[in-house]
């Protein structure tokens, strides 16, 4: 475009404008088609797709349970520096905003927002709120002759460090980390710290499933991009047919063959391999997990190493017998340098694919091969506690975010291929 | 792949044994795709051979699983099973109605990916598309992102939909998008829309652009050359891309768990639900079924290749 730009100095269109303002005229309006072809899709995964995950990014930093139904005490914590010990008004406001909590019923959404900073404070909110319609002045002795708990400084530090809808409280508390009285960030007690586990262990896992897709890829890959086109295409549905299959239907699958009354155990059995009373325990563990995971990442591992091995001249192996290479050296030095971009590509799809699982975990792993994403789902629909659940995949995604900036500057979004 | 003559004994042993490893792996990707089709026969409730199956005994194989598909623990057992019968099982079965809701919602789902997906690959694959590899990253990343980060923030999102917008006043008029029909087609057409991209632009790489100058140098409207130059010739990648997107919303189970009601149980939640609670094999005889229809598509997947490969032979490269 420069030669053209600078050849064009001095010259015309035909309606007598500069040729190179009309040439960037051009070039901006077929930009600007380009665009708005793609707009409207834009436009649509941003409503669908990015909204609704920065509305779970917002989630984990925000949770008004507390500052939302109990208005004064939230306005005092905000009046009065951290260490100042609670006064009248402060008993007053805490006394006032119960009262309205227990008409409006939302004691026990208070409860549960402190009960999270500190466990076993949310009956203390419920059962006060219940005698809260009794309060009268002066209200510290109130307040405490219904519960003589409230009258712990504990309590008070971690009520103002609740009362700031925003806060960093649920991040800390997904790496197994919280705040103490003074808003001092410390370690969970040793009994409570589970996250930063889980997350080694599911990248662990995720590590090792991509390694046992690798090694039982490869063969595969090989085979099929040295046999002729004809054999390896029909070779070929053998890969893709699993790859079309229903996740679900794999997973069944994967339950009816390795359960203990199912097939494998059956059959080894039968053959006198094991005994009756023996039979294995091989599904509802990390065992099944990386066994049904394994099967269904694969054809993302072969997929990726076939297109690149495809390509491979058989005569640079072949020249390299020739000059005196024994047959491993002639791989290890020539063939398998050739396909590092597939084996890069492959697994990390494979392994950004396994970090994220939920159905198959959340079905054959037992309690033993449950993953991070298991734990979101039990915090979404079980404990319920949105703000940890948020916290915890917004730790999730930015992993996966920072694999998937890897993989497009290694291999490029573009050399995505399905089938 | 065959031996050199040059071969030395030691390389042809492990020459077949690689063959043999090679087949054990095509045995591990294949065999419990395939188990799963003798043993919905299963006469027993059991998830293993019977002897009776294993001696090819008609008594050890029977329809009762399919059957079962059909009826309610509801439905009398010991009507005829007239036209009234089948008009019952069309309302009532509760698979049927899964079935029924898994194909409204692929449909749809499918259509609006399809057709966004499709304009938007046209844009892409423009040698002039500005910010081409960020805004190609935006749109393929609901393939990368967990799924259970997409329906954990679809949840909020439907739960209010109109949150963003509470500074019009509107956000109180909007009601919820949970537990309903659109709420579900729009999460599955998100989450096929990377698929349509990819196999799209994958076809558009061998699309010679100086058809398209060739038609509008004849007087040919955009329209015009769109449907009778570009379409026909993209064709394939376009049915293979909603292809893929069917199948990702027929198969999708996590965001219909988080975001729709027992209104549009699908196939897959209903799966979910009978492999939770108690596996019977009624499942096994759905998931035959569902083979059946993945080699069905992979077999139209296949012809649609090979068509696009002749297409594409055709122009110049």
């Amino acid at each position: 475009m420069a030669e053209v730009s600078a050849a064009a100095v001095g010259l015309t269109t035909a309606d007598g404008r500069p040729l190179r303002t009309a040439l960037a005229t051009a070039q901006q309006r077929a930009k600007r088609r380009a665009f708005l072809l793609v707009l409207p899709l834009l436009a649509f995964i941003v409503i669908t797709f990015i909204v609704p995950i920065g509305q779970m990014m917002h989630q984990a930093v925000y949770n008004d349970g507390f500052s939302a139904n109990m208005p004064r005490l939230s306005a005092w914590f905000a009046e009065h520096p951290v260490g100042t010990d609670p006064d009248e008004p402060a008993w007053q406001a805490l006394a006032l905003d119960l009262q309205d909590a227990a008409t409006a019923k939302t004691a026990g959404v208070v409860g549960t927002r402190v009960n999270y900073q500190m466990s076993g404070t949310r009956s203390l909110f419920t059962s006060t709120a219940r005698k809260a319609k009794d309060f009268a002045p002066p209200y510290r002795d109130a307040v405490i002759a219904a519960d003589k708990k409230w009258d712990d400084p504990e309590l008070w530090g971690t009520m103002r460090q609740v009362s700031r809808a925003y806060s960093l409280n649920f991040f800390l508390a997904a790496l197994d980390m919280t705040q103490d009285r003074q808003g001092m960030i410390v370690a969970m007690p040793e009994d409570r710290q589970i996250y930063v586990d889980l997350f080694v262990k599911t990248f662990l896992l995720a590590g090792l499933i991509t390694l046992t897709c690798f090694l039982l890829g490869f063969p595969i890959a090989h085979l099929l991009a040295t046999l002729p086109l004809r054999w390896s295409n029909l070779l070929m549905i053998l890969v893709l047919l699993p790859f079309w299959t229903s996740l679900l239907v794999r997973t069944t699958s994967w339950i009816v063959l390795l359960q203990q009354q199912g097939v494998v155990n059956s059959a080894l059995v039968a053959t006198g391999v094991i005994t009756e009373e023996g039979r294995l325990q091989m599904i509802y563990n990390q065992m099944g997990t990386i066994i049904a995971m394994t099967h269904i990442l694969l054809p993302f591992m072969i997929l990726p190493l076939y297109s690149v091995m495809r390509p491979i001249p058989p005569s640079y192996v072949r020249a390299a017998r020739s000059l005196g290479a024994t047959s491993w050296t002639a791989f290890r030095r020539i063939y398998l340098p050739q396909t590092l971009p597939g084996i890069g590509a492959g697994s990390l799809l494979v392994f950004i694919l396994a970090v994220g699982y939920y159905i198959t975990p959340a079905l054959v792993g037992g309690a033993s091969g449950q993953l991070i994403s298991n734990l979101i789902a039990f915090h979404m629909q079980d404990s319920l506690n949105w703000s940890l659940a948020s916290a915890l995949a917004a730790l999730l995604l930015g992993a996966v975010l920072v694999l998937y900036w890897l993989y497009d500057r290694l291999v490029g979004i573009d050399n995505l291929k399905l089938g | 792949m065959a031996l050199p003559v040059y071969a030395s004994p030691l390389e042809r042993i492990w020459h077949y044994t690689y063959l043999v490893i090679c087949a054990l792996i095509f045995l591990f990707l294949i065999a419990p795709i395939l188990i799963v089709i003798p043993l919905s026969f299963n006469a027993e409730p059991y998830f293993t051979f019977t002897e009776k199956m294993l001696s090819l005994d008609p008594a050890g194989y029977s329809l009762r699983w399919y059957d079962l598909l059909l009826t309610q623990p509801s439905m009398p057992t010991d009507v005829p099973r007239d036209a009234a019968w089948w008009a019952q099982v069309w309302q009532e079965s509760i698979w049927i109605r899964a079935a029924k809701n898994s194909v409204i919602i692929g449909v749809f789902s499918t259509i609006v990916a399809t057709v966004l997906g499709t304009i938007a690959a046209l844009g892409l694959s423009r040698p002039e598309m500005p910010y081409r590899r960020v805004v190609m990253a935006i749109l393929i990343s609901p393939m990368i992102v967990p799924i259970i980060i997409t329906a954990t923030g679809l949840f909020f999102f439907y739960s209010n939909p109109c949150a963003l917008l509470n500074w019009t006043g509107l956000a109180d008029q909007c009601g919820r998008l949970t537990g309903s029909y659109l709420g579900v087609v729009l999460a599955h057409a998100t989450l096929g829309i990377p698929f349509v991209i990819i196999t799209v632009t994958a076809t558009l790489i061998g699309f010679d652009q100086s058809l398209n100058r060739a038609a509008a140098s004849l007087g040919a409207p955009p329209t015009t050359t769109f449907f009778k130059v570009t379409m026909p010739l993209i064709l394939p990648g376009v049915i293979s891309g909603a292809l893929f997107a069917f199948v990702t919303s027929f198969d999708e189970v996590v965001v219909v768990l988080f975001v729709a009601a027992h209104d549009q149980q699908t196939i897959p939640r209903q799966m979910w639900n009978g492999i939770r609670e108690q596996i019977s094999p009624a499942i096994l005889a759905v998931a035959t079924i569902l083979v059946i229809i993945s080699v069905g598509m992979l077999a139209t997947l296949e012809l649609l290749r090979r068509r696009s490969e002749r297409l594409r032979g055709v122009t110049p490269a």
